[in-house]
């Protein structure tokens, strides 16, 4: 293949460009669609990073949303209540709010990386489901406590998060966030994460440390919970603790299982399908025309993902992209064969 | 040569192994030297596999002390066992199953690749150059075993014999002063069996290594190895080279059986 085509660098660059072209058009699209969109790429960020951790690594957190949570309060509170002095220092203009809102993500995503440490040293120490029963908690957790914090007014939600993210920044760091997993996988350290997976006792064997390799991916995928957590609160301007609840959490993990754990590309497509699937059910609890239950099946779309799940185990338990190596995104995680 | 005086290069001294109640090893003294073939024998449950545990890693000796190359590894962890210079196989085979040919030999070079997480992010130059010499050292090894051929094929397509023998190459990609093989003829066939014998022959001349053999097969390792030693019920029963093993009663009671009467009263 032709190198200028390999080089993910370029790649990279490329969809940052096609994002900055595509943000100036953003005035001229419809505020609702634009919205979905820019979900599309939070959904991305947050499912492609999910798959670092129970794709690639073979860890089953079930905590994204708790990181998220994080990333969205921590960025949240310091670009409303703490970032004045620095938008004024910087002149108040263009420039100073992309500093300020690179810096708040920054920080929204290194508050969730560090307790993506504190709840992964302890129990990435253990084997087999540990990780999800302790991601769960956490997960609930954080909603807790965020309920119970005054100064983000507690349950009733925090408002007036300033509108920063943009369908630039949206995309640029899904391109990102793609990019980073993408490279990290495709090199001989990358590799250590699927021995990981595939098998603890012979990678520590062959030298690997597994615990470290664990914690590296869970933090790695928290960090970008956390940044995904920025824009959503960015997006919205308004964030209420109990959007980060479980069943968001749920939500990633089933775009993680339906792409195919450990496929990136697969995954993030099935980002963009959960996505508009679920903003789509919107309208279809609205047909009048459609009988009362299915409008009622619709409306819950808790129901449908465990529909989705329920027909992919069966039919498609490698997930809807699973095995297809594209994008260098690596060999896809084996499932046992039925007997 | 027998290993003697301080040149061992694996040294255990009187480690007992104890799982509550159970001693699955017992006092035992046990050295291999840098060149050595040494083979480790007895029947089930006699404690070869947690002798070949506590040397890697997976346990701790309850008691007793472990020297490689004059550092003491009793009680570290495997992955930091792997970079003193041990590396083993597996009794049912270990090999990454999602992984390629090519990438299961790969991944053993994360004992030594000097890139790490931010490198390949990064992508610079000298990330490249080292992708490269990984690359070239894996085809390197792959084809003097004789597997280059199946580079992309995925690991679990291979036949049984070529597992057992991806497997050993793995190992060998970490560059280990001393070989652990766990029961590598199991499960093989009387031609495989052949095979794998010329096989450790090879290894040992080519990497100039130590190797310790666990196996059930007594021709083979009756074949194969310089100096044996005979574990039963945690014990050292016997040690010695293969002519005298053969010829040892107390190794003939242990595989054979004692009298029945005698049996009878021991159980």
């Amino acid at each position: 293949m032709n190198a200028y085509l390999r080089s993910k660098k370029l790649w990279l660059l490329a969809a940052v460009v096609l994002s900055a072209v595509l943000s100036r058009f953003s005035g001229s699209i419809n505020g609702y669609y634009l919205q979905v969109l820019i979900f599309i790429a939070i959904n991305i960020i947050l499912a492609v990073s999910l798959n670092l951790i129970n794709g690639y690594t073979g860890q089953f957190s079930l905590g994204h949303a708790g990181f998220m949570a994080i990333g969205a309060y921590v960025s949240a509170y310091l670009s409303k209540d703490k970032s004045a002095g620095v938008l004024h220092a910087l002149g108040g203009g263009e420039f100073a709010i992309v500093v300020v809102f690179v810096g708040v993500l920054i920080a929204g995503g290194l508050a969730a990386a560090l307790a993506g440490l504190l709840v992964g040293v302890p129990s990435l120490r253990l084997r087999g489901d540990y990780l999800a029963i302790v991601t769960l908690g956490f997960g609930e957790i954080i909603r807790v406590v965020i309920q119970n914090t005054d100064a983000v007014n507690g349950a009733s939600g925090y408002s007036g998060v300033p509108s920063y993210t943009t369908l630039f920044w949206a995309y640029a760091l899904a391109a990102l966030t793609i990019y980073i997993v993408v490279s990290l996988i495709d090199s001989t350290y990358g590799r250590g994460f699927l021995t990981v997976r595939d098998d603890e006792v012979a990678a520590e064997a062959m030298g690997i440390d597994t615990t470290r390799r664990k914690v590296v991916a869970f933090v790695t995928g928290s960090f970008f919970a956390g940044l995904a957590g920025g824009l959503f609160a960015h997006e919205t301007t308004y964030i209420n603790p109990a959007g980060f609840d479980f069943q968001k959490s749920i939500e990633i993990v089933v775009m993680v299982i339906l792409g195919g754990m450990g496929n990136t590309a697969g995954v993030a497509f099935a980002a963009v399908l959960l996505t508009t699937l679920g903003e789509y059910l919107r309208f279809v609890a609205k047909y009048e025309w459609l009988p009362d239950w299915l409008r009622r099946i619709a409306d819950n779309r808790t129901i449908i993902y465990a529909l989705v799940l329920i027909a992919l185990m069966l039919l498609r338990p490698q997930g809807l992209f699973g095995g297809i190596r594209a994008f260098g995104g690596g060999p896809a995680r084996q499932l046992p064969k039925k007997a | 040569m027998e290993a003697n005086g301080q040149s061992a290069l694996l040294d255990l001294q009187r480690c007992t192994v104890r799982f509550g109640g159970l001693t699955a090893v017992s006092e035992l003294d046990m050295r291999i030297g840098a060149h050595d073939l040494v083979g480790l024998i007895g029947p089930n449950g006699a404690g070869k596999t947690t002798v070949f545990n506590i040397v890697t890693g997976v346990y701790k000796p309850t008691t007793g002390s472990i020297t490689f190359a004059g550092e003491r590894i009793a009680g570290l962890r495997p992955h930091r066992i792997a970079h003193k210079g041990i590396a083993r196989t597996f009794q049912n085979i270990r090999l990454f199953a999602s992984l390629s040919v090519f990438d299961n030999v790969r991944a053993a070079f994360n004992l030594r690749c000097k890139h790490t997480f931010v490198h390949a992010l990064l992508r610079l130059p000298a990330f490249y150059k080292e992708e490269r010499e990984i690359d070239a050292q894996v085809m390197e090894l792959l084809d003097i075993f004789d597997l280059g051929r199946f580079r992309d094929v995925p690991c679990k397509s291979l036949s049984y014999g070529d597992q057992r023998r991806l497997e050993i190459v793995r190992a060998l990609a970490t560059r280990p002063k001393l070989l652990l093989l766990d029961e590598p003829a199991a499960g093989m066939n009387p031609i495989e069996k052949e095979g794998l014998t010329k096989l450790i022959r090879f290894i040992k001349d080519k990497f100039d290594i130590a190797v310790l053999l666990v196996e059930h097969d007594m021709k083979l390792v009756m074949g194969v190895c310089e100096r044996i030693y005979v574990l039963d019920h945690g014990t050292k029963i016997a040690e010695g080279d293969p002519e005298a093993i053969t010829r040892n009663p107390k190794v003939i009671e242990a595989y054979l059986g004692e009298e029945p009467a005698e049996a009878e009263t021991d159980a």
